[in-house]
Protein backbone atom coordinates (compact mmCIF):
# COMPACT_ATOMS: atom_id res chain seq x y z
CA UNK A 1 0.00 0.00 0.00
CA UNK A 2 1.21 3.51 -0.83
CA UNK A 3 2.25 5.35 2.32
CA UNK A 4 1.24 8.87 3.31
CA UNK A 5 4.33 11.05 3.41
CA UNK A 6 5.77 13.31 6.12
CA UNK A 7 7.91 16.05 4.61
CA UNK A 8 9.94 18.47 6.75
CA UNK A 9 10.55 21.83 5.10
CA UNK A 10 13.67 23.89 5.82
CA UNK A 11 13.83 27.62 5.09
CA UNK A 12 17.36 28.39 3.94
CA UNK A 13 18.83 31.88 3.79
CA UNK A 14 22.37 32.48 2.56
CA UNK A 15 23.14 28.81 3.08
CA UNK A 16 21.85 28.67 6.66
CA UNK A 17 18.63 27.24 8.05
CA UNK A 18 16.35 29.91 9.44
CA UNK A 19 14.46 28.97 12.62
CA UNK A 20 16.39 25.73 12.94
CA UNK A 21 16.60 24.23 16.38
CA UNK A 22 19.27 21.81 17.45
CA UNK A 23 18.73 18.10 17.19
CA UNK A 24 20.42 16.24 19.98
CA UNK A 25 23.96 15.24 19.09
CA UNK A 26 24.18 17.53 16.13
CA UNK A 27 26.78 20.21 16.26
CA UNK A 28 25.26 22.78 13.98
CA UNK A 29 21.54 23.51 13.99
CA UNK A 30 21.94 26.02 11.19
CA UNK A 31 23.59 23.71 8.69
CA UNK A 32 20.99 22.50 6.17
CA UNK A 33 23.10 19.48 5.22
CA UNK A 34 23.34 18.26 8.81
CA UNK A 35 19.65 18.90 9.45
CA UNK A 36 18.72 17.06 6.25
CA UNK A 37 20.77 14.07 7.34
CA UNK A 38 19.15 14.17 10.79
CA UNK A 39 15.64 14.27 9.32
CA UNK A 40 16.52 11.39 7.00
CA UNK A 41 17.75 9.36 9.97
CA UNK A 42 14.55 10.23 11.86
CA UNK A 43 12.39 8.76 9.11
CA UNK A 44 11.42 11.76 6.96
CA UNK A 45 9.98 10.58 3.65
CA UNK A 46 11.23 13.55 1.64
CA UNK A 47 12.77 16.94 2.29
CA UNK A 48 12.08 20.44 1.03
CA UNK A 49 14.59 23.28 0.97
CA UNK A 50 12.97 26.64 0.52
CA UNK A 51 15.49 29.29 -0.48
CA UNK A 52 14.53 32.64 1.02
CA UNK A 53 17.77 34.31 0.03
CA UNK A 54 16.87 37.83 -1.03
CA UNK A 55 19.59 38.39 -3.61
CA UNK A 56 19.95 36.22 -6.68
CA UNK A 57 23.72 36.76 -6.40
CA UNK A 58 23.69 34.35 -3.50
CA UNK A 59 21.94 31.58 -5.45
CA UNK A 60 25.26 29.78 -5.93
CA UNK A 61 25.28 29.12 -2.17
CA UNK A 62 22.00 27.20 -2.50
CA UNK A 63 23.40 25.11 -5.35
CA UNK A 64 26.33 24.18 -3.13
CA UNK A 65 23.95 23.27 -0.26
CA UNK A 66 21.91 21.04 -2.60
CA UNK A 67 25.05 19.34 -3.95
CA UNK A 68 26.39 18.59 -0.47
CA UNK A 69 23.00 17.30 0.69
CA UNK A 70 22.51 15.06 -2.35
CA UNK A 71 25.93 13.50 -1.74
CA UNK A 72 24.79 12.09 1.60
CA UNK A 73 21.00 12.07 1.83
CA UNK A 74 19.28 9.54 -0.42
CA UNK A 75 15.62 10.46 -0.13
CA UNK A 76 13.78 12.82 -2.48
CA UNK A 77 14.73 16.48 -2.22
CA UNK A 78 12.57 19.35 -3.47
CA UNK A 79 14.02 22.83 -3.88
CA UNK A 80 11.89 25.97 -4.10
CA UNK A 81 12.31 29.72 -3.92
CA UNK A 82 13.82 32.00 -6.52
CA UNK A 83 13.25 29.63 -9.46
CA UNK A 84 12.21 31.73 -12.46
CA UNK A 85 13.09 29.70 -15.54
CA UNK A 86 13.69 26.14 -16.70
CA UNK A 87 17.40 27.03 -16.69
CA UNK A 88 17.15 27.75 -12.95
CA UNK A 89 15.42 24.38 -12.58
CA UNK A 90 18.14 22.64 -14.57
CA UNK A 91 20.89 24.00 -12.31
CA UNK A 92 19.11 22.75 -9.17
CA UNK A 93 18.35 19.34 -10.72
CA UNK A 94 21.97 18.89 -11.82
CA UNK A 95 23.05 19.83 -8.30
CA UNK A 96 20.96 16.93 -6.97
CA UNK A 97 17.40 18.15 -6.45
CA UNK A 98 14.72 15.68 -7.51
CA UNK A 99 11.87 18.16 -7.80
CA UNK A 100 11.46 21.88 -8.19
CA UNK A 101 8.73 23.82 -6.45
CA UNK A 102 7.33 26.98 -8.06
CA UNK A 103 4.87 29.43 -6.57
CA UNK A 104 4.90 33.17 -7.37
CA UNK A 105 6.95 32.62 -10.54
CA UNK A 106 4.24 30.30 -11.87
CA UNK A 107 1.46 32.79 -11.13
CA UNK A 108 3.38 35.52 -12.97
CA UNK A 109 4.37 33.18 -15.81
CA UNK A 110 2.40 29.89 -15.96
CA UNK A 111 4.53 28.86 -18.94
CA UNK A 112 7.33 27.98 -16.50
CA UNK A 113 5.29 24.93 -15.39
CA UNK A 114 4.91 23.71 -18.96
CA UNK A 115 8.55 24.45 -19.83
CA UNK A 116 9.77 22.52 -16.80
CA UNK A 117 7.41 19.59 -17.29
CA UNK A 118 8.31 19.25 -20.98
CA UNK A 119 12.02 19.44 -20.30
CA UNK A 120 12.32 17.37 -17.10
CA UNK A 121 8.99 15.52 -16.76
CA UNK A 122 5.93 16.30 -14.64
CA UNK A 123 7.36 14.34 -11.72
CA UNK A 124 9.92 17.15 -11.30
CA UNK A 125 7.45 20.02 -11.09
CA UNK A 126 5.62 20.87 -7.86
CA UNK A 127 3.15 23.75 -7.91
CA UNK A 128 2.90 25.42 -4.53
CA UNK A 129 -0.20 27.55 -3.90
CA UNK A 130 -0.80 30.10 -1.13
CA UNK A 131 -4.56 30.36 -0.67
CA UNK A 132 -6.79 32.50 1.50
CA UNK A 133 -10.53 32.24 2.08
CA UNK A 134 -12.65 34.86 0.32
CA UNK A 135 -13.69 37.78 2.52
CA UNK A 136 -17.31 36.63 2.89
CA UNK A 137 -16.08 33.29 4.27
CA UNK A 138 -13.33 34.70 6.42
CA UNK A 139 -15.53 35.44 9.42
CA UNK A 140 -15.75 31.71 9.97
CA UNK A 141 -12.60 29.94 11.00
CA UNK A 142 -11.29 27.29 8.61
CA UNK A 143 -12.08 24.60 11.13
CA UNK A 144 -15.63 25.75 11.89
CA UNK A 145 -16.53 25.94 8.22
CA UNK A 146 -14.73 22.79 7.19
CA UNK A 147 -17.87 21.41 5.65
CA UNK A 148 -18.98 24.59 3.89
CA UNK A 149 -19.43 23.46 0.30
CA UNK A 150 -19.66 27.01 -1.05
CA UNK A 151 -16.26 28.06 0.26
CA UNK A 152 -13.88 29.73 -2.21
CA UNK A 153 -10.20 30.54 -1.89
CA UNK A 154 -8.11 33.20 -3.60
CA UNK A 155 -4.52 32.65 -4.68
CA UNK A 156 -1.97 35.07 -3.25
CA UNK A 157 1.62 35.69 -4.16
CA UNK A 158 4.02 36.20 -1.28
CA UNK A 159 2.84 35.78 2.30
CA UNK A 160 2.77 37.94 5.43
CA UNK A 161 2.63 41.72 5.02
CA UNK A 162 3.59 41.51 1.33
CA UNK A 163 0.71 39.19 0.40
CA UNK A 164 -0.95 40.17 -2.85
CA UNK A 165 -4.19 38.83 -4.28
CA UNK A 166 -3.86 37.50 -7.81
CA UNK A 167 -7.55 37.27 -8.72
CA UNK A 168 -7.11 33.53 -9.30
CA UNK A 169 -9.38 30.96 -7.71
CA UNK A 170 -7.23 28.41 -5.87
CA UNK A 171 -9.12 25.34 -7.09
CA UNK A 172 -9.11 26.54 -10.70
CA UNK A 173 -5.40 27.40 -10.45
CA UNK A 174 -4.56 23.94 -9.07
CA UNK A 175 -6.44 22.37 -11.96
CA UNK A 176 -4.72 24.64 -14.48
CA UNK A 177 -1.32 23.86 -12.97
CA UNK A 178 -1.87 20.14 -13.44
CA UNK A 179 -3.02 20.70 -17.04
CA UNK A 180 0.22 22.59 -17.65
CA UNK A 181 2.21 19.67 -16.26
CA UNK A 182 2.60 20.01 -12.48
CA UNK A 183 3.08 16.54 -10.95
CA UNK A 184 2.15 17.51 -7.39
CA UNK A 185 0.31 20.35 -5.67
CA UNK A 186 1.33 21.88 -2.33
CA UNK A 187 -1.59 23.78 -0.83
CA UNK A 188 -0.83 26.25 1.92
CA UNK A 189 -3.72 27.82 3.81
CA UNK A 190 -2.78 31.39 4.70
CA UNK A 191 -5.68 31.50 7.18
CA UNK A 192 -4.47 28.43 9.04
CA UNK A 193 -0.73 29.04 8.66
CA UNK A 194 0.83 29.89 12.00
CA UNK A 195 -2.37 29.31 13.98
CA UNK A 196 -1.48 25.75 15.02
CA UNK A 197 -5.24 25.15 14.90
CA UNK A 198 -5.12 22.56 12.14
CA UNK A 199 -5.19 22.46 8.36
CA UNK A 200 -8.04 24.02 6.35
CA UNK A 201 -9.62 20.64 5.66
CA UNK A 202 -12.25 21.94 3.24
CA UNK A 203 -9.53 23.52 1.12
CA UNK A 204 -7.51 20.31 1.09
CA UNK A 205 -10.55 18.24 0.14
CA UNK A 206 -11.56 20.64 -2.60
CA UNK A 207 -8.10 20.61 -4.19
CA UNK A 208 -7.73 16.85 -3.84
CA UNK A 209 -11.09 16.31 -5.57
CA UNK A 210 -10.16 18.73 -8.36
CA UNK A 211 -6.83 17.22 -9.46
CA UNK A 212 -5.56 13.75 -10.36
CA UNK A 213 -2.06 14.25 -8.89
CA UNK A 214 -0.92 14.00 -5.25
CA UNK A 215 -1.80 16.89 -2.92
CA UNK A 216 0.49 17.99 -0.10
CA UNK A 217 -1.00 19.83 2.89
CA UNK A 218 0.83 22.81 4.36
CA UNK A 219 0.06 25.42 6.98
CA UNK A 220 -1.71 25.08 10.29
CA UNK A 221 -0.62 21.80 11.86
CA UNK A 222 0.04 22.16 15.57
CA UNK A 223 -0.59 18.65 16.81
CA UNK A 224 -0.31 15.02 15.83
CA UNK A 225 -4.08 14.86 15.46
CA UNK A 226 -3.95 17.74 12.95
CA UNK A 227 -1.56 15.69 10.83
CA UNK A 228 -3.93 12.72 10.90
CA UNK A 229 -6.94 14.88 10.05
CA UNK A 230 -5.14 16.48 7.08
CA UNK A 231 -4.30 13.08 5.64
CA UNK A 232 -7.62 11.37 6.33
CA UNK A 233 -10.36 14.02 6.48
CA UNK A 234 -8.42 16.35 4.16
CA UNK A 235 -7.59 13.54 1.71
CA UNK A 236 -4.00 14.83 1.47
CA UNK A 237 -1.31 12.45 0.23
CA UNK A 238 1.42 14.09 2.29
CA UNK A 239 1.95 16.77 4.91
CA UNK A 240 4.63 19.43 4.76
CA UNK A 241 5.66 20.86 8.09
CA UNK A 242 8.30 23.19 9.37
CA UNK A 243 8.01 24.60 12.86
CA UNK A 244 6.38 21.56 14.44
CA UNK A 245 9.62 19.66 13.79
CA UNK A 246 12.21 22.41 14.07
CA UNK A 247 11.16 23.47 17.53
CA UNK A 248 11.39 19.92 18.73
CA UNK A 249 7.75 19.67 19.81
CA UNK A 250 7.42 16.43 17.90
CA UNK A 251 9.86 14.32 15.97
CA UNK A 252 9.09 12.77 12.59
CA UNK A 253 9.04 9.47 14.43
CA UNK A 254 6.40 10.72 16.90
CA UNK A 255 4.18 11.75 14.01
CA UNK A 256 4.55 8.45 12.23
CA UNK A 257 3.98 6.45 15.38
CA UNK A 258 0.77 8.36 16.06
CA UNK A 259 -0.44 7.99 12.48
CA UNK A 260 0.31 4.25 12.45
CA UNK A 261 -1.63 3.82 15.71
CA UNK A 262 -4.57 5.59 14.09
CA UNK A 263 -4.65 3.44 10.99
CA UNK A 264 -2.84 5.78 8.59
CA UNK A 265 -0.35 3.92 6.36
CA UNK A 266 3.14 5.35 6.96
CA UNK A 267 6.68 4.15 6.38
CA UNK A 268 8.26 3.04 9.66
CA UNK A 269 11.81 1.94 10.35
CA UNK B 1 37.55 -7.11 -26.50
CA UNK B 2 38.80 -6.61 -22.97
CA UNK B 3 36.30 -6.20 -20.18
CA UNK B 4 36.77 -3.14 -18.00
CA UNK B 5 36.64 -3.43 -14.25
CA UNK B 6 34.15 -0.63 -13.71
CA UNK B 7 30.36 -0.40 -13.91
CA UNK B 8 29.11 1.62 -16.87
CA UNK B 9 26.31 4.03 -15.97
CA UNK B 10 24.58 4.84 -19.24
CA UNK B 11 24.36 8.61 -19.70
CA UNK B 12 21.71 9.33 -22.31
CA UNK B 13 20.41 12.44 -20.53
CA UNK B 14 18.19 10.84 -17.88
CA UNK B 15 17.24 13.35 -15.19
CA UNK B 16 18.16 11.06 -12.32
CA UNK B 17 21.64 10.19 -13.61
CA UNK B 18 23.57 12.44 -11.18
CA UNK B 19 21.73 11.01 -8.17
CA UNK B 20 22.14 7.41 -9.37
CA UNK B 21 25.87 8.09 -9.71
CA UNK B 22 26.06 9.69 -6.25
CA UNK B 23 24.23 6.76 -4.65
CA UNK B 24 26.33 4.09 -6.40
CA UNK B 25 29.54 5.89 -5.44
CA UNK B 26 28.40 6.13 -1.83
CA UNK B 27 28.23 2.31 -1.69
CA UNK B 28 31.66 1.89 -3.24
CA UNK B 29 30.79 1.55 -6.91
CA UNK B 30 33.68 2.03 -9.36
CA UNK B 31 31.85 3.80 -12.17
CA UNK B 32 32.32 4.97 -15.71
CA UNK B 33 29.59 7.40 -16.72
CA UNK B 34 29.30 7.08 -20.47
CA UNK B 35 27.19 7.52 -23.59
CA UNK B 36 29.70 5.56 -25.72
CA UNK B 37 28.22 2.25 -26.96
CA UNK B 38 31.68 0.65 -27.06
CA UNK B 39 32.39 1.57 -23.45
CA UNK B 40 29.01 0.05 -22.52
CA UNK B 41 29.93 -3.11 -24.46
CA UNK B 42 33.24 -3.44 -22.59
CA UNK B 43 31.88 -2.74 -19.11
CA UNK B 44 31.86 -5.38 -16.38
CA UNK B 45 28.29 -4.39 -15.55
CA UNK B 46 25.77 -1.81 -16.68
CA UNK B 47 23.39 0.48 -14.80
CA UNK B 48 20.70 1.96 -16.97
CA UNK B 49 18.93 4.81 -15.13
CA UNK B 50 15.80 6.54 -16.25
CA UNK B 51 13.07 8.97 -15.41
CA UNK B 52 10.45 10.57 -17.64
CA UNK B 53 8.93 9.11 -20.78
CA UNK B 54 9.74 5.92 -22.74
CA UNK B 55 9.44 7.71 -26.09
CA UNK B 56 12.04 10.39 -25.23
CA UNK B 57 14.28 7.70 -23.79
CA UNK B 58 14.10 5.57 -26.94
CA UNK B 59 14.75 8.65 -29.12
CA UNK B 60 17.89 9.40 -27.09
CA UNK B 61 19.09 5.79 -27.22
CA UNK B 62 18.67 5.71 -31.02
CA UNK B 63 20.40 9.07 -31.43
CA UNK B 64 23.39 7.91 -29.36
CA UNK B 65 23.59 4.50 -31.05
CA UNK B 66 23.01 2.73 -27.72
CA UNK B 67 20.14 0.45 -28.74
CA UNK B 68 22.26 -2.42 -30.07
CA UNK B 69 24.83 -2.12 -27.28
CA UNK B 70 22.12 -2.43 -24.62
CA UNK B 71 20.54 -5.43 -26.36
CA UNK B 72 23.95 -7.11 -26.49
CA UNK B 73 24.90 -6.60 -22.85
CA UNK B 74 21.43 -7.62 -21.66
CA UNK B 75 21.74 -10.93 -23.48
CA UNK B 76 25.37 -11.85 -22.77
CA UNK B 77 25.12 -12.51 -19.05
CA UNK B 78 26.76 -9.44 -17.54
CA UNK B 79 24.95 -7.84 -14.58
CA UNK B 80 22.57 -5.16 -15.77
CA UNK B 81 20.33 -2.99 -13.58
CA UNK B 82 17.57 -0.93 -15.21
CA UNK B 83 15.90 1.74 -13.09
CA UNK B 84 12.35 3.07 -13.63
CA UNK B 85 12.15 4.01 -17.32
CA UNK B 86 15.36 1.98 -17.66
CA UNK B 87 13.19 -1.03 -16.72
CA UNK B 88 10.25 -0.07 -18.92
CA UNK B 89 12.17 0.31 -22.18
CA UNK B 90 13.44 -3.29 -21.88
CA UNK B 91 9.98 -4.36 -23.06
CA UNK B 92 8.71 -4.58 -26.65
CA UNK B 93 6.29 -1.66 -26.78
CA UNK B 94 4.95 1.26 -24.77
CA UNK B 95 1.58 2.97 -25.00
CA UNK B 96 2.86 6.22 -23.45
CA UNK B 97 2.10 9.22 -25.74
CA UNK B 98 0.99 6.85 -28.51
CA UNK B 99 2.20 3.27 -29.11
CA UNK B 100 5.87 2.89 -30.01
CA UNK B 101 8.61 0.29 -29.99
CA UNK B 102 11.07 -0.11 -27.14
CA UNK B 103 14.21 -2.28 -26.85
CA UNK B 104 12.32 -5.57 -27.10
CA UNK B 105 14.76 -7.41 -24.83
CA UNK B 106 11.81 -8.80 -22.84
CA UNK B 107 8.30 -9.63 -23.99
CA UNK B 108 5.50 -7.36 -22.89
CA UNK B 109 4.14 -3.84 -23.04
CA UNK B 110 4.42 -0.67 -20.94
CA UNK B 111 0.91 0.31 -19.88
CA UNK B 112 -0.73 3.18 -17.96
CA UNK B 113 -1.49 2.63 -14.28
CA UNK B 114 -5.27 2.43 -13.74
CA UNK B 115 -6.74 5.82 -12.86
CA UNK B 116 -8.63 4.59 -9.76
CA UNK B 117 -5.89 6.07 -7.56
CA UNK B 118 -3.72 9.17 -8.01
CA UNK B 119 -1.50 9.01 -11.08
CA UNK B 120 1.48 9.37 -11.04
CA UNK B 121 2.07 7.09 -8.09
CA UNK B 122 4.46 9.18 -5.98
CA UNK B 123 5.85 7.95 -2.71
CA UNK B 124 6.88 4.93 -0.66
CA UNK B 125 5.24 1.60 -1.36
CA UNK B 126 6.00 -1.97 -0.46
CA UNK B 127 8.06 -4.58 -2.28
CA UNK B 128 6.40 -7.97 -2.20
CA UNK B 129 9.30 -10.23 -3.06
CA UNK B 130 8.54 -13.64 -4.52
CA UNK B 131 10.77 -16.69 -4.46
CA UNK B 132 12.73 -15.61 -7.56
CA UNK B 133 13.37 -12.22 -5.97
CA UNK B 134 14.41 -13.57 -2.59
CA UNK B 135 16.85 -15.98 -4.27
CA UNK B 136 18.58 -13.27 -6.30
CA UNK B 137 21.78 -11.55 -5.05
CA UNK B 138 20.26 -8.13 -5.83
CA UNK B 139 17.75 -8.57 -2.98
CA UNK B 140 20.01 -10.26 -0.45
CA UNK B 141 19.22 -8.96 3.03
CA UNK B 142 16.24 -6.93 1.86
CA UNK B 143 13.20 -7.67 3.95
CA UNK B 144 9.98 -8.64 2.28
CA UNK B 145 7.57 -5.71 2.58
CA UNK B 146 10.30 -3.05 2.57
CA UNK B 147 9.15 0.41 1.48
CA UNK B 148 10.85 1.92 -1.55
CA UNK B 149 10.27 5.16 -3.44
CA UNK B 150 8.18 5.21 -6.63
CA UNK B 151 7.47 7.93 -9.17
CA UNK B 152 5.67 6.61 -12.25
CA UNK B 153 2.50 6.68 -14.32
CA UNK B 154 3.23 3.52 -16.33
CA UNK B 155 4.17 -0.04 -15.46
CA UNK B 156 5.61 -3.15 -17.12
CA UNK B 157 3.03 -5.69 -18.24
CA UNK B 158 5.44 -8.62 -18.70
CA UNK B 159 4.57 -11.40 -21.14
CA UNK B 160 6.42 -13.94 -18.99
CA UNK B 161 5.27 -13.70 -15.38
CA UNK B 162 8.19 -15.93 -14.32
CA UNK B 163 10.50 -12.91 -14.71
CA UNK B 164 8.74 -11.05 -11.90
CA UNK B 165 10.90 -10.76 -8.77
CA UNK B 166 8.63 -8.45 -6.78
CA UNK B 167 5.22 -6.89 -7.13
CA UNK B 168 3.71 -3.78 -5.56
CA UNK B 169 0.06 -2.99 -4.90
CA UNK B 170 -1.31 0.18 -6.46
CA UNK B 171 -4.86 -0.58 -7.60
CA UNK B 172 -3.21 -3.53 -9.39
CA UNK B 173 -0.26 -5.69 -8.38
CA UNK B 174 2.31 -4.50 -10.90
CA UNK B 175 5.88 -5.86 -11.30
CA UNK B 176 8.14 -3.60 -9.23
CA UNK B 177 11.25 -5.70 -9.95
CA UNK B 178 12.22 -8.30 -12.52
CA UNK B 179 15.14 -10.69 -12.89
CA UNK B 180 16.24 -12.83 -15.81
CA UNK B 181 19.50 -14.31 -14.60
CA UNK B 182 21.93 -11.36 -14.81
CA UNK B 183 19.42 -8.91 -16.22
CA UNK B 184 17.65 -7.06 -13.40
CA UNK B 185 15.40 -4.05 -13.32
CA UNK B 186 13.33 -2.12 -10.80
CA UNK B 187 10.38 0.23 -11.24
CA UNK B 188 11.24 2.19 -8.08
CA UNK B 189 14.17 4.52 -7.48
CA UNK B 190 16.81 2.81 -5.30
CA UNK B 191 18.86 6.02 -5.41
CA UNK B 192 16.00 7.72 -3.53
CA UNK B 193 14.87 4.85 -1.32
CA UNK B 194 16.98 5.66 1.72
CA UNK B 195 18.83 2.84 3.46
CA UNK B 196 16.90 0.10 1.67
CA UNK B 197 17.77 1.56 -1.73
CA UNK B 198 21.45 1.92 -0.84
CA UNK B 199 21.45 -1.66 0.40
CA UNK B 200 20.14 -2.83 -2.97
CA UNK B 201 22.71 -0.76 -4.88
CA UNK B 202 25.41 -2.11 -2.58
CA UNK B 203 24.22 -5.63 -3.41
CA UNK B 204 24.50 -4.82 -7.11
CA UNK B 205 28.05 -3.47 -6.72
CA UNK B 206 29.06 -6.50 -4.66
CA UNK B 207 27.45 -8.87 -7.14
CA UNK B 208 29.34 -7.33 -10.07
CA UNK B 209 32.58 -7.89 -8.17
CA UNK B 210 31.86 -11.54 -7.45
CA UNK B 211 30.49 -12.76 -10.76
CA UNK B 212 32.95 -13.46 -13.54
Amino acid sequence: MLKRRIIPCLDVKNGRVVKGVAFLNHRDAGDPVELAAAYDAAGADELVFYDITASSDDRAIMIDVVERTAAQVFIPLTVGGGIRSSEDMYRMLRAGADKISVNTAAVLNPQIIEDGAKRFGSQCIVLSIDARRRQEDAARSPQASALAPEARWDVFTHTGANARATGLDAIAWARRGVELGAGEIVINSMDADGTKAGFDLALLRAVSAAVSVPVIASGGAGSLEHMRAGLIEGHADAVLAASIFHFGEYSVRDVKQYLAEHGVPVRLG
Amino acid sequence: MSIQSSIAVVDYGAGNLPNVVRALRSVGGDLTVTADPDVVRRARAVVFPGVGATRDTMDSLHRLGLVEALREVADDGRPVLGICVGMQVLLETSEEFGPHECLGILGGAVRALPAEQKVPQIGWNQLELNEAGRAHPLFRGIENGSDVYFVHSYYCDLADARLIAATTDYTIHFPSALVRENLTAVQFHPEKSGRCGLHLLGNFVHWTQTCT
